[in-house]
């Protein structure tokens, strides 16, 4: 077509950069309150500039044991991350040829992603509830709760996790190429051999952004986990009981921390994408490719 | 999708035909069924237990009665009924939970219409004019990074932009175009519609982004060639072929919006009633069966709204 750029390209330019600034702009805001200085307020202009509120946070004079949530937070991530890349990398390997219940299986996976969260989370919280009746009245007249972190949250939030998991493994396996594994078969490859020492290293960089969705989805859960929980918080549940009783930048220097964890992440598994996918750009055969 | 199997049997049917009798003798140790159900089942199994069960007890729950501290097992409508209290009585004026229907159907509307356009152009813009993938991944990545980052951070981030004394307000005061803080900025059904709009355009973004790089570029010069102006290319070409993405960024949005009890309690100072809010409000109050009968209404309703959009596309050809 045309040489240069026609004159759509700015304006689109421009709508895109509004758009990003829209995205990050009040994000920034906060992460630069939450260096004020002491006599700081909830809004700009900024009252000097110091570490004041985030070592406050360190030190656990601030409002609730966020030290407990946190650690709560990050082991619950680290499990749902864990649990969401094994199952969602197995059953994409079982999408990859006709079984039964395969569309029950796909559609428990739309439905579980697109039913309103909050019905979800009643319904876990019924199902447990009900279940701590049964052992009541049957077995044990002591017993407590069978709901916790580990239990019903940890149910809830992969509800939300597996989708996008078995999601991202539809698209990797959209554009594998099947050949490179029928080729290790056929050097005599055992099914688990082509997968170790085929499929998965292939596959391996966007498994990685897989267990990315685990963590970062489970670390910001929200609306799951609201009744599913049970007795104990999450950090993200204890940030949004702060919105409505906070006066001070206490809640600016905890979605600072909590941030700067989702950050850490993200940077990680994109360095380790990059890194996976230049080595396999480097090492990778170049059968193909023609002689040069 | 393409097995491995069905590209041989184009390429040469005798060699499947091999590899089916070599695997019909490897099926005396583990049968190919027998290894898809291993894989898929864990997943099934998580489904089954933290999903599929937990909505048949709304289901059932939903019918049981209830005094002001427990459960009780036995048939009873009073979830429903208490729920529709003063629907009938009240006529020709609306009922509390027609008011909230009609309240959420209201919020819906605006963050998908908001979203769309917004998603839309975002999405024409990645995928046709960003001619580089890296440069096309790169920016994508900067649309996805905000959405592995906590919402409710997001959500209060807000509050020193919109506040009384933020800077909106105090920006709009400095240059005299007000004389007081604007309220409306901040705990409305604005500062609601503004968090939605921030929170999830993403999902709109994403689906027709996927839907716009898979049109075939040369229908595009086709187009022009044939004398199309570039209107009538984005109404008679692009927009027909991004269809399916535009349907299901609209099913994610509006089912979220219309199940979200976070945003609008955040944003709207908790003072905003919603469908989402009812059963939040319910359960507070240990009402589980109202709250029950609220959550089968809210999947009725979304149900029935993801029925209307999915006739208009086929979602599983899409994926």
């Amino acid at each position: 077509m045309k040489e240069g750029r026609p004159r759509s390209f700015y304006v689109l330019a421009i709508f895109f950069a509004a758009y990003v600034l829209f995205l990050y702009g009040p994000m920034i805001a906060i992460y630069v309150l939450s260096f004020q200085g002491p006599q700081g307020g909830l809004t700009f202009p900024m009252n000097g500039v110091s570490t004041y509120w985030l070592t406050k946070l360190f030190q656990g004079t601030g409002i609730v044991d966020l030290g407990a949530a946190f650690r709560r937070s990050l082991l619950l991530g680290v499990i749902v991350m864990a649990v969401t890349v094994v199952l969602s990398v197995a059953a994409g390997m079982a999408f990859r040829r006709k079984f039964k219940a395969q569309s029950i299986l796909f559609y428990s996976a739309i439905a579980s992603l697109i039913v309103p969260s909050i019905i979800t989370s009643l319904g876990i919280s019924l199902e447990f509830r009900i279940i701590d009746d049964l052992i009541k009245a049957h077995w044990n007249g002591n017993f407590e709760t069978s709901m916790g972190l580990l239990t019903s949250g940890l149910g809830a939030h992969l509800t939300w996790t597996l989708p996008f998991g078995l999601l991202i493994m539809f698209a990797i396996f959209n554009r594998f190429d099947p050949r490179l594994e029928e080729a290790a078969r056929d050097l005599g490859a055992t099914p688990w051999q082509a997968f170790r020492h085929v499929v998965l290293p292939i596959i391996l960089p966007s498994v990685i952004g897989i267990g990315l969705f685990g963590f970062t989805l489970s670390w910001d859960e929200l609306a799951r986990s609201s009744q599913a929980i049970g007795a104990v918080n999450t950090l993200p549940l204890d940030l949004q009981g702060l919105t409505t009783t906070v006066t001070n930048p206490d809640i600016y220097a905890l979605g600072t921390i909590i941030s700067a964890v989702s950050f850490a992440v993200i940077t990680l598994a994109l360095c380790t994408i990059h890194m996976l996918n230049k080595r396999q750009a480097a090492k990778g055969s170049d059968a193909g490719k023609g002689l040069v | 999708m393409d097995t491995s199997e069905d590209i041989l049997q184009q390429a040469s049917p005798d060699l499947v035909r091999g590899s089916q009798t070599r695997r019909a003798a490897k099926s005396a140790r583990l049968s190919p069924s027998f290894v898809s159900w291993l894989q898929a089942g864990p997943m099934m199994l998580v489904f089954l237990a933290f999903f599929l069960i937990p909505l048949v007890f709304v289901v059932i729950v939903s019918f049981w009665d209830y005094n002001e501290y427990q459960l009780l097992p036995a048939f009873s409508g009073r979830g429903y009924t208490d729920t529709f209290e003063g629907c009938i009585a009240q006529l020709p004026d609306l009922c509390t939970i027609a008011k909230t229907y009609l309240k959420t159907l209201k919020l819906c509307f605006l963050v998908w219409a908001i979203t769309l356009f917004i998603g839309f152009w975002v999405a024409y813009f990645l995928a046709f004019h960003v001619k580089s993938k890296t440069w096309q991944m790169g920016l994508s990545l900067l649309c996805t990074i905000p959405f592995w980052t906590s919402n409710v951070i997001r959500m209060i981030a807000w509050i020193p932009l919109l506040g009384r004394n933020g800077l909106v307000n105090s920006g709009l005061m400095k240059t005299g175009l007000i004389n007081q803080p604007l309220e409306w900025l901040l705990f409305s059904e604005f500062s609601v519609v503004l968090a939605l709009v921030h929170l999830f355009t993403f999902f709109m973004v994403v689906p027709i982004f996927n839907s716009m790089v898979r049109i075939d570029k040369s229908l595009i010069e086709a187009a022009y060639d044939a004398g199309a102006s570039g209107l009538q290319t984005l109404v008679n070409v692009i927009i027909p072929l991004a269809k399916p993405g535009i349907v299901i960024g609209s099913i994610f949005v509006i089912t979220i919006v219309m199940g979200d009890f976070i945003t609008i309690g955040v944003m709207g100072g908790q003072q905003i009633a919603a469908a989402g809010k009812i059963i939040e409000t319910r359960v507070n109050a240990l009402q589980f069966p109202a709250a029950a009968a609220n959550a089968v209404i809210l999947l009725v309703i979304t149900f029935l709204i993801i029925t209307m959009m999915s006739r208009i596309v086929d979602i599983k050809k899409e994926l």
